[in-house]
């Protein structure tokens, strides 16, 4: 794993190992690894979460949380080994040579201090010359957010925080790390938190400037797409190993180790999987969920906004219909009012032809026997307390379904229909990975009979190898119990798998609709094929072609 | 920024107008008017002397010429008369506030500084053990009881060492004593408030921000730290109001200090509602004022306060 001579060697990093918990509680969940990076190289460290990137890219900033140890080997930085240096030395060497861009915009800046005051923070922690002016300060900010594309610099600079879209923030953030021309950035999965059209500027910002730099990038990220359209090399880590480290084409022709194989599988377009297309046809049946012209509205006057606006769609029986769009567009609102969890402002929700619009207390409850949802995060939409089994007996305790051993025995056929061994159902669901959880929450789901399910961003959350085994059991299930499913994502890769139909959504309003195949294929506005154009993944698609 | 000023001062108005008809609607529940109550204590008094009082003092007047005459009173200064000295009550009070404030505004001072030096040492300060311990500061303080500290105090350094008088002589002494023991009691909720906070700041990503932008651990706490982590502590300060109070009336009574606490205990001790009446309208009224000013220094150290108009978030986070 060498790369290059040692004069063009910018980080060194030697049989580096990092343990969590200290004296007998030691654990090995750390990482084990060499690394090398030449100046000014773009490395993506790929991998699941848990993998260890996140762990390796604290470790070189030195910013490890409290519970993780360095126990042996060395981090170079153009030759000097930042693990032998203290606490003040380290300090001027974070933000002036080695930077970092954050995961998440949205908590990254202080909220209660103004932009500018947080551009020019880094030229007052490390004072290079005579003391600079405010005025020269101000200038230097405002050349700074000019530099990533913030419009109206200087208005930026008495701004807060909260007053920023998340795409200006992360600009803001770059602009900072790029503020002292550092050697190295730590970029820990930059863009996970934006949209995919802002995702994608903000990926060309941030590459444009290392490349004009000369700045050397580790980039962290878990969507192989994007370390493809970015990196010159790419890291493929598991475990806490390398499995695989090397340029950018030869792993995607030819990856060496199965996991890679197994990560590129998954995220390489295949036009062969995309769903059953008999399923189509067929007489006309009465849709699992129509709905009309609906809208909805909070507030008035001045204050009005218009979250939805005359959306109409149908899901047919068997089917999954997915609604796309960016945060903000309205589809989680829509997919609220399906569930009569919100109160339509206009329009109506017809439920397997029965108008539910206007449902009210036991109308909803039996509402809700055919019709169930699943949430993005299972962390947060399980109890923590209860055991897998008491949370997904509940919905039959409510709604008094049997006797306690009738019950039981229902628990442990949907643990089954979920893919969960028995087992699992004492284990509360701290004890679970991320998938089982999200199965848990699926068997909830279906607890009561429910044929018609919304899946509201249901596999954001989770690794991609976890998704895909997510996916492959939502499909069993619409196959083997004829489920419909209205599937909400942003996610443009994962609704080209599943979905038949799909409705582009911005700013509250269905721009287009149509079977999948088609609207991907040939989309008819411009936003979709923007959408299309912004989905990382471009060489991954190349190649696929090719 | 005036309309939120405006609606804290509206607000604030009503809470003092509520306590107001709160404590007349308690007085006239009691089982009897204010002068027979206070005459009870003396079996001699007769029938006749009874009626005169009342007459004296307004108590013969229907319930709502009383309820207003006291209302329009209090925007004149008049809180009515104490029916043990014959002194107008604004005066009873008056004379002896004044050692009061001092007292709990020092107190009040030296407890912010205890919670800061709390807070900033366990949040800075590497060494484990150390750390642990000012942690578990807190809570210690707040077990510890005023009056017992107080007492403990006076017996170690009258009795035994004689370094302070058993009775207030001005020394230095025997003022920084009572104030230390009432800022111990009241700075424990404030550093807990304060150290939770912080922590809830030190889990935000913006944290990290700063230290890979090489920010050292004091520039971090000082310049960034304290501000966001300080609403909920404002918000616990602003509520310690009623403990100040009452921690001074225990301490003004046990270093024999003159204050507000020998009114209470012999407003209490004399049955005389009136005074008692006015006592709590001042308590009220403290509470308030403390909470408003609290309310307007929101906004300085959070922006989102005002943008939201969500005023109920540092609260919340207190809670």
């Amino acid at each position: 794993m060498s790369n290059g001579d040692e004069a063009t060697t910018l980080l060194d990093i030697r049989d580096l190992s990092v343990h969590y918990g200290s004296g007998e509680n030691t654990v090995f969940a750390g990482i084990k690894l060499n690394l090398k990076l030449k100046k000014g190289e773009i490395v993506a460290l790929v991998g699941e979460s848990g993998s260890g990137k996140s762990t390796l890219s604290k470790a070189i900033i030195g910013l490890l949380p409290e519970a993780a140890r360095v126990s042996g080997g060395t981090i170079s930085l153009a030759g000097e080994n930042l693990l032998g240096l203290s606490q003040k030395q380290l300090e001027s060497i974070r933000g002036r040579r080695i930077g970092m861009i954050p995961q998440d915009p949205g908590a990254s800046l202080d909220p209660v201090k103004t932009i500018g005051s947080q551009v020019s923070e880094v030229f007052r922690l490390h004072r290079q010359g005579p003391k600079r002016s405010k005025a020269e300060l101000r200038s230097e900010s405002i050349r700074l957010l000019a530099m990533v594309g913030v419009d109206r610099p200087e208005y930026r600079l008495g701004q807060y925080p909260h007053e920023l879209s998340g795409g200006l923030k992360q600009r803001v953030l770059i602009a900072i790390a790029f503020a002292l021309g550092p050697e190295l950035l730590i970029a820990d999965e930059p863009t996970s938190a934006l949209d995919v059209t802002v995702q994608q500027t903000i990926l060309e910002v941030f590459t444009n400037l290392a490349r004009e730099h000369g700045t050397a990038v580790v980039f962290v990220t878990h969507d192989l797409a994007v370390a493809t359209d970015i990196a010159d090399r790419i890291v493929v880590m598991q475990q806490g190993r390398i499995r695989e480290d090397r340029p950018v084409r030869a792993i995607l022709t030819a990856p060496e180790h199965p996991y890679t194989a197994m990560l590129l599988a998954e995220a390489t377009p295949d036009g062969n999987r995309s769903p059953d297309a008999k399923r189509h046809s067929g007489a006309p049946a009465v849709p699992a969920i129509e709905v009309q012209g609906l809208h909805k509205v909070y507030g008035h006057g001045k204050a009005e906004h218009r979250a939805v606006q005359g959306v109409s769609f149908a899901v047919r029986p068997g089917t999954t219909f997915a609604l796309v769009g960016e945060s903000g567009s309205g589809k989680s609102t829509t997919a609220r009012m399906v569930m009569r969890l919100l109160d339509p402002t206009a329009g109506s929700v017809k439920i397997h032809g029965e108008d539910v619009t206007n449902v009210r207390g036991s109308g909803k409850r039996d509402l809700w026997r055919g019709l169930q949802m699943v949430y993005q995060n299972p962390d947060s939409a399980l109890d923590p307390r209860h055991t897998v089994s008491q949370i997904v007996s509940e919905p039959l305790a409510n709604y008094k379904f049997g006797t306690k051993a009738e019950r039981a025995l229902r628990v442990s056929e949907l643990l089954d229909s979920v893919n969960l061994p028995s087992r699992m159902a004492g284990l509360s669901t701290r004890e679970l990975s991320g998938g089982q959880r999200q199965r848990v929450a699926i068997a909830r789901a279906l607890a009561l009979g429910a044929k018609t399910l919304v899946l509201d961003e249901a596999l954001s959350a989770l690794d991609v190898l976890t998704q895909a085994q997510i996916l492959a059991l939502l499909e069993d299930l619409q196959i083997n119990h004829g489920l419909s499913y209205l599937f909400i994502s942003h996610d443009l890769h994962v609704v080209e798998r599943i979905s038949h139909d799909v409705g582009v959504m911005r700013r509250g309003e269905l721009v287009e609709i149509g079977p999948t195949a088609k609207v991907f294929g040939a989309p008819q506005s411009e936003y979709t094929q923007l959408l299309l154009d912004s989905n990382p993944g471009h060489l991954l698609r190349e190649l696929a072609r090719a | 920024m005036a309309a939120y000023i405006a609606r804290r001062i509206g607000q604030a108005l009503l809470v003092i107008w509520l306590a107001y008809t709160l404590v007349f609607l308690a007085v006239q529940l009691l089982p009897n008017d204010p002068v027979t109550i206070f005459l009870s204590a003396d079996a001699a008094a007769s029938p006749e002397t009874i009626a005169a009082m009342k007459a004296q003092y307004g108590y013969d007047q229907p319930l709502l010429v009383q309820y207003f005459s006291q209302l329009t009173g209090l925007f004149r200064g008049d809180f009515g008369y104490s029916l043990a000295s014959g002194q107008p009550v604004a005066d009873r009070i008056g004379a002896v506030v004044g050692s009061t404030l001092i007292l709990a505004s020092s107190a009040f001072v030296t407890a912010v500084v205890f919670a800061l030096i709390v807070v900033a040492s366990a949040t800075l300060i590497r060494i484990t053990w150390l750390k642990r311990l000012i942690i578990n500061l807190p809570p210690l303080f707040a077990a510890v009881p005023v009056f017992w500290l107080g007492l403990v105090l006076l017996q170690v350094l009258s009795i035994q060492l004689g370094v302070m008088s058993l009775f207030p002589d001005g020394s230095f002494a025997s003022v920084a004593v009572p104030v230390f023991v009432l800022a111990i009691h009241v700075s424990a909720p404030i550093a807990q408030v304060l150290l939770k906070s912080t922590e809830t700041v030190y889990a935000q990503p913006f944290i990290d921000v700063l230290r890979a932008k090489g920010a050292s651990p004091s520039w971090i706490f000082f310049r960034h730290g304290l501000k966001n982590a300080a609403a909920p502590a404002m918000t616990i300060s602003g509520i310690t109001v009623g403990t100040l109070l009452a921690g001074s009336v225990i301490t003004e009574t046990v270093f024999a200090r003159a204050g507000l606490g020998q009114v209470v205990l012999q407003s209490v001790t004399a049955q005389d509602v009136a005074l008692v009446q006015g006592l709590v309208l001042l308590t009220a009224t403290a509470f308030v004022v403390v909470n408003l000013v609290v309310d307007l220094i929101y906004p300085l150290l959070d922006p989102r306060i005002l943008k939201s108009g969500t005023h109920g978030a540092p609260r919340a986070l207190a809670a």
